[in-house]
């Protein structure tokens, strides 16, 4: 069989972007909560918040440095599998990434050691205006990496010259059309992961009876908060839905499923689409809903995908999938907020067993519906890579062989795999020391170096297996 | 008109980056190389602390550099990458590997033989395919109407092997010297005896590919030997510092090794760039023909102006804090 370099380099890019991807979501939300709680002790004084402080930016500072080492190979990637696009779009992308990494450096250079090392040896307020900045960075990081994506969507502010993007207006490139509304759902996802972490965590240690009184605040706080942001989420998910419409016709017309442009169009359950047949071998779905949705009217016209020839039709049965998973996942948040709501009356809201166990289960949704989300918006706008300008074909490195990308890709799958269990391993270590002090003594003139992870003073084994040391 | 010229503004920050990762992760990557060979496990110890705190401010600029190189010279970006590609990701491998065995070599007591592993073949391996991306970059690249056209072992030459191991043997002579400078007993004595040996390893290495490179390369032929030129200037005063090097060894100072082997490393650096200049890719292309549009250039030298300075000077406060000598059993867990 003749190896793709196409197909693998697609799905080297899907796979790193994915593993990287699921750390930043997460340390967005969680850099908000620490400003919170860092805000919340400095306004009340209540040592409750400040354990809580110390024990959610020790996870952060594992899950930032993930973030970092799963990063740097996202900043060579372009280069290696995707040369033509890199070079052509060099003009606008460069920009962007550089200053995504420069905020990024800017950021670490000056608060994040602040955030991590500086309690109790700088000002209170000092820390708490290092943790607001540290949560600002993260937002300015996800407004330059959304600006490129979105850009890549929906471009504009740019004319082709030769071969190459030149940007003719940086205000319209980077607020382009789809923009605002993927970096506003970008954002509530984070709070939503950040949310639904805390609250799982925290329902733990509710099960097991540690720290009760902390854990209490925490999960209390994250179900108003999930209250809010799940069903905000839903409405900010339709207007991204409609904005598609517009820009992408095509995308909309894979997650729901529909072939033939047609008014009445229904909401489909369950299908099965087949992309060779260009029909659903199988559908079940609810009468002019989708219209409804989309259009906001039942006899609503909604465009089908053979709109555009089989060659421009992105896998219709992974984005059609992709979005119910997506959307299942989310109208789970919105369930279980209100289930929390409806036990907080009753009272039982931290002795319901089975609620705090499903809790436990609900901090992995949100991993999995941003992943989703992801699949649906990358793998819908196939074969376009630029949208409408540039297909992955022509942005694909000439000279890469399948060989060659094969390699990569089993490689980068090893490499990650030894990260992500090295990272995940230390972090139940971690979730699972809780808010009990440091086993190791600190010592002042150590604590200064600015690594994220060594704010995480857990060791990696139990150390009563520790073996004579040679 | 534009009233600077923005390429030569980016090439002198994309070169000032270069040198500044070499010489800083330089020497942490020759800890690394050196690892295996320390005297004990305590020595190992000291070791990763005396880099510990300041390595991953040290790789800030790779990054930087080639994000930089995406804005500002995407020819080098989309020419590079795709030559070296296996390179790449060899590098890239051992960087990650090195990097986690730092978090987690401290944290761990059964795996910490695992984690050791990790960090010296991890930054060996990165060493190395720095060293041939060097060698590849005089040999120049199969570029065809700004597309990489060669093959994907184009990198992989006698002469790139060799500057492979010549950077491994710099890296490990900056590793040396470092130690020396941060440690004290057994294991600087220990530094104090492997640094000539490198250095004679360096030199041996820097006296093949002198003699080799204008063979592999016809326009740093006709550069170096048409007339009596300015070039000259920097091989002898990387000779100089070299023998500075092998003087301070042998009178034990402390600080001066480390700060001589900088010297060799920058010197041999312009040197290179020199006989280059004003090729990025070579043999033809320019970094006038490299660049990206002005108004992309400048958009981006706006906030890295303004970033520089702090990362430089957040990177001399941790030197600052981090000064002096590292001991056993102190340090950072």
């Amino acid at each position: 069989m003749e190896l793709d370099p196409l197909l693998l380099s697609r799905l080297q890019f899907a796979f790193v972007v994915s593993f990287h991807a699921i750390f930043p979501v997460f340390s967005i939300g969680l850099a908000s909560y620490l400003a919170v709680l860092n805000g919340l002790f400095y306004r009340t004084g209540n040592p409750a918040w400040e354990r809580l402080a110390v024990f959610w930016a020790k996870v952060f500072a594992v899950v930032f440095g993930m973030g970092v080492v799963s990063g740097i190979v996202m900043s060579f990637q372009f280069g290696t599998n995707w040369s033509n696009f890199s070079l052509a779009a060099s003009n606008f992308l460069g920009p962007m990434l550089s200053y995504e990494v420069v905020t990024a450096f800017f950021l670490e250079a000056a608060f994040l050691g602040v955030l991590l090392f500086g309690r109790g040896k700088v000002p209170q307020g000092v820390h708490l205006f290092a943790s607001l900045m540290v949560a600002l960075g993260t937002f300015i990081s996800a407004f330059w990496i959304l600006a490129a994506n979105s850009w890549m969507q929906t471009p504009v502010g740019t004319e082709l010259i030769d071969g190459r993007f030149h940007v003719t207006s940086w205000s319209e490139a980077i607020f382009n059309p789809s923009f605002p509304y993927r970096f506003t759902h970008m954002v509530l996802a984070s709070f939503l992961t950040g949310g639904f972490v805390v609250a799982g965590v925290s329902a733990w240690y509710l099960l097991i009876g540690r720290d009760v009184e902390a854990n209490r605040k925490a999960f209390s706080m994250c179900l108003w908060l999930l209250l809010v942001l799940a069903p905000t989420q839903a409405i900010v998910g339709d207007f991204h839905g409609l904005n598609t419409l517009e820009h992408q016709p095509t995308k909309v017309a894979a997650m729901e499923g529909n072939w033939e442009t047609q008014t009445n169009t229904p909401l489909l359950l369950f299908a099965w689409p087949d992309k060779d047949a260009q029909e659903n071998l199988v559908e079940f779905g609810i009468p002019g809903l989708a219209s409804l949705i989309l259009t906001h009217h039942v006899g609503g016209e909604v465009p089908g995908i053979s709109e555009a020839p089989p060659s421009e039709q992105p896998p219709v049965w992974l984005v059609f999938w992709s979005f119910r998973v997506m959307v299942g996942l989310g109208l789970a948040m919105i369930a279980v907020a209100l289930a929390g709501l409806w036990l907080r009356v009753k009272g039982r809201l931290y002795d319901h067993r089975g609620f705090l166990q499903l809790m436990r289960l609900m901090s992995v949704s949100p991993f999995l519906a941003v992943l989703a989300g992801w699949f649906v918006t990358e793998i819908g706008r196939a074969p376009w890579l630029v949208y409408g300008v540039m297909d992955q074909a022509e942005a694909l490195t000439p000279s890469l062989s399948g060989g060659m990308a094969l390699f990569t890709l089993l490689g980068y799958i090893a490499v990650y795999a030894v990260v992500f269990w090295a990272g995940v391993y230390y972090l139940t270590r971690v979730v699972r020391q809780g808010m009990l002090p440091d086993l190791e003594p600190h010592d002042d003139e150590v604590e200064r170096p600015m690594r994220p992870l060594s704010a995480a003073h857990v060791p990696f084994e139990d150390a009563a297996n520790q073996p004579g040391r040679s | 008109m534009q009233m600077f010229d923005l390429s030569l503004i980016w090439a002198l920050i994309i070169g000032f980056g270069v040198i500044m990762y070499v010489l800083m992760d330089g020497f942490d990557l020759g800890v690394g190389i050196l690892f295996p060979f320390a005297p004990d496990d305590a020595g190992r110890d000291v070791m990763m602390n005396s880099v510990a705190p300041i390595w991953d401010g040290n790789e800030t600029w790779l990054v930087l550099g080639g994000a930089g190189l995406l804005a500002a010279f995407p020819l080098v970006y989309s020419v590079f990458l795709p030559a070296l590609y296996l390179g790449v990701f060899l590098m890239l491998a051992g960087l990650i590997f090195r990097g986690i065995a730092f978090e987690f070599r401290f944290k761990s007591h059964r795996n910490r033989h695992w984690w050791n592993r990790a960090f010296s073949w991890g930054s060996a391996l990165a060493a190395f395919a720095q060293g041939v991306v060097v060698g590849a970059y005089i040999q120049g690249f199969a570029v065809e109407d700004f597309v990489y056209v060669g093959g994907p072992f184009d990198w992989l030459t006698p002469f790139t092997v060799l500057t492979g191991f010549g950077l491994m043997a710099g890296y490990a002579l900056l590793g040396a010297t470092w130690l020396i400078m941060k440690t004290e007993g057994r294991l600087q004595d220990w530094a104090y005896g492997l640094a000539p040996k490198l250095l004679v390893a360096v030199l041996a290495v820097f006296a093949i590919i002198s003699f080799w490179t204008p063979f592999v390369d016809e326009s740093v032929r006709e550069r170096w030997f048409s007339h009596l030129h300015l070039i000259w200037v920097f091989p002898v005063l990387a000779l100089a510092c070299a023998a500075l090097v092998w003087r301070a060894v042998r009178q034990r100072r402390e600080g001066q090794p480390f700060i001589a082997t900088l010297g060799v490393f920058v010197f041999t650096y312009l040197g290179l760039v020199v006989s280059k200049w004003p090729v990025i890719v070579p043999p033809d292309y320019t970094i006038w023909d490299a660049a990206s549009a002005p108004e992309s250039q400048l958009f981006l030298l706006i906030g890295v102006l303004f970033v520089i300075p702090i990362v430089l000077a957040y990177t001399a406060w941790t030197y600052w804090v981090f000064r002096g000598k590292v001991r056993e059993g102190e340090g950072y867990h």
